[in-house]
């Protein structure tokens, strides 16, 4: 099917934008704005909005018409596969086919303070009425909390002989939770672990494929609880095991 | 003003049980001294810069120091044994001891006036600095504008040139307070970086030379605009002191400062940092500096609605920290935040009922009351209508400082037009709703009274547990944001020390009023 973005009729195109420049606001800048606009071929651009931010800035809000189309047939996306399990499914599926404790370390690494990603999948209470790992029959939970290190995660998983890792990067600047995760895969492949464990990340601007592509095993996005990351968790577990056997 | 009808009895026995708290913790504090409080008072007789190898003088001196196995004696003592023993000025002795190894210790002991008195020449031309400051902000603040809240938001590029220009155009667009966030992993660093810098995640490397440019940059977009523009930054983590130092020498008006939350949120050692606050806020006491705590961010991880009475104990036992280092009420800014999940019912009247019951049991207190974040998903246009919701509590209930809400929260740091949309919308509600305040009443044993009096019954309770188990262990009990702190674990203990019996400090005196 081929589709562009809807206003208020099939096919109008009309797309809805803000930015700044810096330059100072008046016609000229106007006239920038619309120019920008052309320049990612938006036709008929408009600006609803401009307005001074000071010190040499300025602000607009656009409308314009996109005229290409986009085939939705021919977009392939990479998601998590396995299906989503209730919190009991999981519970059962594990005391059924795994028939001991799956063991889960999480940790918001690197630099990054922020703890309410990792907090939302393992905490007890969970987020948004969706329990999290630590609720969870049959499974031991360990969320080391934020800015550890990956030798710190990789050595408590260790430790508490984990079945998988879960790494959390919520706000990031020019990319360091890039960095960040790659150097985790690269330091389990150096020591020959990477096998080993199932890992797993999840944050705001993680997607599966990006996660596919810097070497995890799953990547959860925005809008995703710890029932979609424990029900991945043991199908791939089960999967690993059988074949395995 | 009462008029959620607060029990005074109950909020009295708060007070008491969190004095009892803090008078214990107090007698912990007197009798200790860290690196940091050290590396804070060289700092305060000018000792500043760094070596060959980029290391900061402070930190070379009190490593030297505690080699030697003789810290606990103070910086004072050695300082001046050694200045009396060798004949030297104090910048003479240092550039000796940093070019060519001439120890620091060792030299005979003087008397506790004698230490004083040497010192003196050093630390009395940074004081008198530091009070003029003090009154040149008091009669800025005086020239400007009167308002009962002042707007703040924050610049974090990483490059203080960059903020500068950020804090600039935020001050046009109507900002009354700026704080330079630091960049990731700064509280955890044992020394304070130096000079002017450009690189950092998240935010910017709280450096003196940062502070000087940008409090230049602030006050001369502030002279354009006829009113003073604050300056915050961040005095937590592992040199609480000496950024405290650091701020009062620069003219900051405004520091997070708060032990509890290092603890907590940044796995510090709680000896180590309960004793480095007490130094620092008696540092902001001297300078004028406002405090802002931490306990908003407890609802981060904690919810909002469950545990919102962990905020109000951890505020009466800040209160009553601050009042130990001789802090007034007025530079007390207690934190507490608009955090409760927006799709539970009512939860706008339960945030109504926290935001008044903080203002009315801290009448005085310059109170900080901290954005939605936590229930914040990606979606620009539900969090700006979030923050219109929170940004309507503050001026219902005369909130003092408002740290406005970003729409873009957890996706980037701040864009340009961010921060100036967030300050339209709080202008917009201030003007609206300018006089709600005093046009509201609650009705008694209402869904608001009653969620108020829950949470203040709550805390007593709290308080009174924290009594019998102490600070420490109840922090080892993680009763706060859900998180536990072993009270020998976390960053910083090899850095506290027992103070020697002769040991003196002649920046303050032994109650811990500056000399």
């Amino acid at each position: 099917m081929k589709i562009r973005p809807y206003g208020d009729t099939m096919g109008d195109g009309k797309i809805q934008l803000s930015f700044t420049l810096p330059i100072p606001y008046d016609a000229k800048g106007e006239e920038a704005a619309k120019e920008i606009a052309r320049q990612m071929k938006l036709v008929d651009p408009q600006v609803v909005h401009g307005e001074s931010l000071n010190e040499g800035f300025s602000f607009y809000i656009l409308y314009g018409r996109m005229v290409g189309e986009v085939d939705t047939d021919m977009i392939k996306v990479r998601s998590v596969e396995s299906p989503s399990r209730s919190k009991e499914d999981v519970e059962q599926l594990i005391a059924e086919k795994i028939g001991r404790d799956l063991v889960f370390v999480g940790a918001s690494t690197g630099s990054d303070a922020h703890t309410v990603g990792i907090d939302a999948i393992m905490n007890m209470k969970g987020y948004a009425g969706h329990y999290g790992l630590e609720r969870y029959k049959h499974v031991k939970a360990y969320n080391l909390g934020s800015q550890v290190t990956n030798e710190e995660l990789v050595k408590k998983a260790l430790e508490v002989d984990a079945d998988v890792l879960l790494v959390s990067q919520t706000v990031t600047q020019k990319d360091v939770h890039v960095k960040n995760m790659v150097e985790l895969v690269e330091l389990l492949e150096a020591e020959g672990l990477r096998d080993r464990f199932l890992l797993i990340c999840g944050g705001a601007r993680i997607t599966h494929e990006l996660a596919k592509e810097l070497g995890y095993d799953a990547g959860f996005g925005p809008g995703k609880y710890a029932e979609d990351v424990a029900s991945f968790a043991v199908d791939e577990w089960l999967r690993t095991h059988q074949k395995a056997r | 003003m009462n008029k959620l009808h607060l029990n005074k009895e109950t909020i009295a026995d708060c007070r008491r049980l969190a004095h009892a708290v803090a008078t214990k913790t107090q007698q912990f504090i007197d009798r200790h001294t860290t690196d940091s409080v050290e590396r804070a008072t060289l700092r305060l007789f000018g000792v500043d810069g760094v070596d060959f190898e980029d290391v900061p003088i402070p930190n070379r001196i009190v490593d030297h120091w505690k080699q030697a196995g003789v810290l606990a004696r103070g910086a004072s003592n050695l300082l001046a044994e050694a200045l009396a023993a060798t004949g030297w000025s104090l910048p003479d002795l240092v550039k000796r001891h940093i070019e060519s190894d001439v120890p620091l210790f060792g030299y005979p002991k003087l008397p506790k006036d004698r230490v004083v008195a040497i010192l003196e020449p050093y630390w009395r031309p940074i004081k008198e600095s530091i009070l003029k400051g003090r009154a040149l902000r008091e009669e800025r603040l005086a020239a400007s504008p009167k308002h009962k809240t002042d707007l703040y938001v924050i610049v974090a590029t990483g490059n203080i040139h960059e903020d500068v220009k950020q804090a600039r155009a935020a001050a046009v667009s109507g900002a009354d307070i700026i704080a330079v966030i630091r960049t990731t992993g700064q509280s955890l660093l044992d020394y304070v970086p130096y000079g002017a810098t450009t690189e950092g995640f998240g935010g910017t490397y709280a450096t003196q030379e940062n502070f000087r440019i940008m409090r230049k940059a602030l006050d001369e977009v502030g002279a354009e605009l006829g009113r003073y523009v604050k300056l915050v930054n961040y005095a937590s983590g592992l040199c609480m002191p000496e950024i405290a130092s650091m701020a009062a020498m620069e003219r900051l008006d405004v520091l997070l400062n708060d032990s509890l939350y290092g603890i907590i949120f940044r796995d510090i050692n709680m000896r180590r940092t309960i004793v480095d606050q007490s130094f620092s806020r008696r540092l902001n006491a001297l300078s004028g500096i406002i405090i802002n705590t931490g306990e908003d961010n407890y609802l981060t991880t904690s919810d909002a609605f469950d545990e919102a009475h962990t905020v109000l104990a951890s505020q009466f036992l800040n209160e009553q920290f601050a009042y130990f280092a001789g802090l007034p009420a007025n530079q007390m800014g207690l934190g507490h935040a608009f955090e409760i999940d927006p799709n539970i019912e009512n939860s706008f009247l339960y945030e109504l009922a926290q935001a008044q019951m903080a203002r009315e049991i801290f009448p005085e207190a310059p109170l900080k009351y901290m954005p939605p974040t936590k229930h914040i998903n990606g979606n620009i246009f539900r969090a700006y209508e979030q923050n219109t919701l929170f940004n309507m509590i503050v001026q219902m209930t005369d909130q003092s400082i408002h740290l406005l809400g970003m729409m873009t929260e957890a996706i980037h740091t701040p864009f340009l037009s961010d921060r100036h949309l967030a300050i339209k919308n709080a202008k917009m509600i201030q003007t609206a709703m300018a006089s709600i305040s005093s046009e509201i009443a609650f009705p008694r044993d209402g869904l608001i009274e009653t969620r108020a009096k829950s949470v203040l019954d709550r805390a007593h309770a709290l308080l009174a547990q924290v009594n019998e188990d102490g600070l420490f262990a109840t922090l080892e009990k993680g009763v706060f944001a859900g998180i536990k702190r072993l009270e020998t674990g976390g960053k910083g203990l090899s850095g506290v020390f027992l103070k020697a019996d002769d040991y003196v400090n002649a920046v303050m005196d032994e109650r811990g009023n500056a000399r």
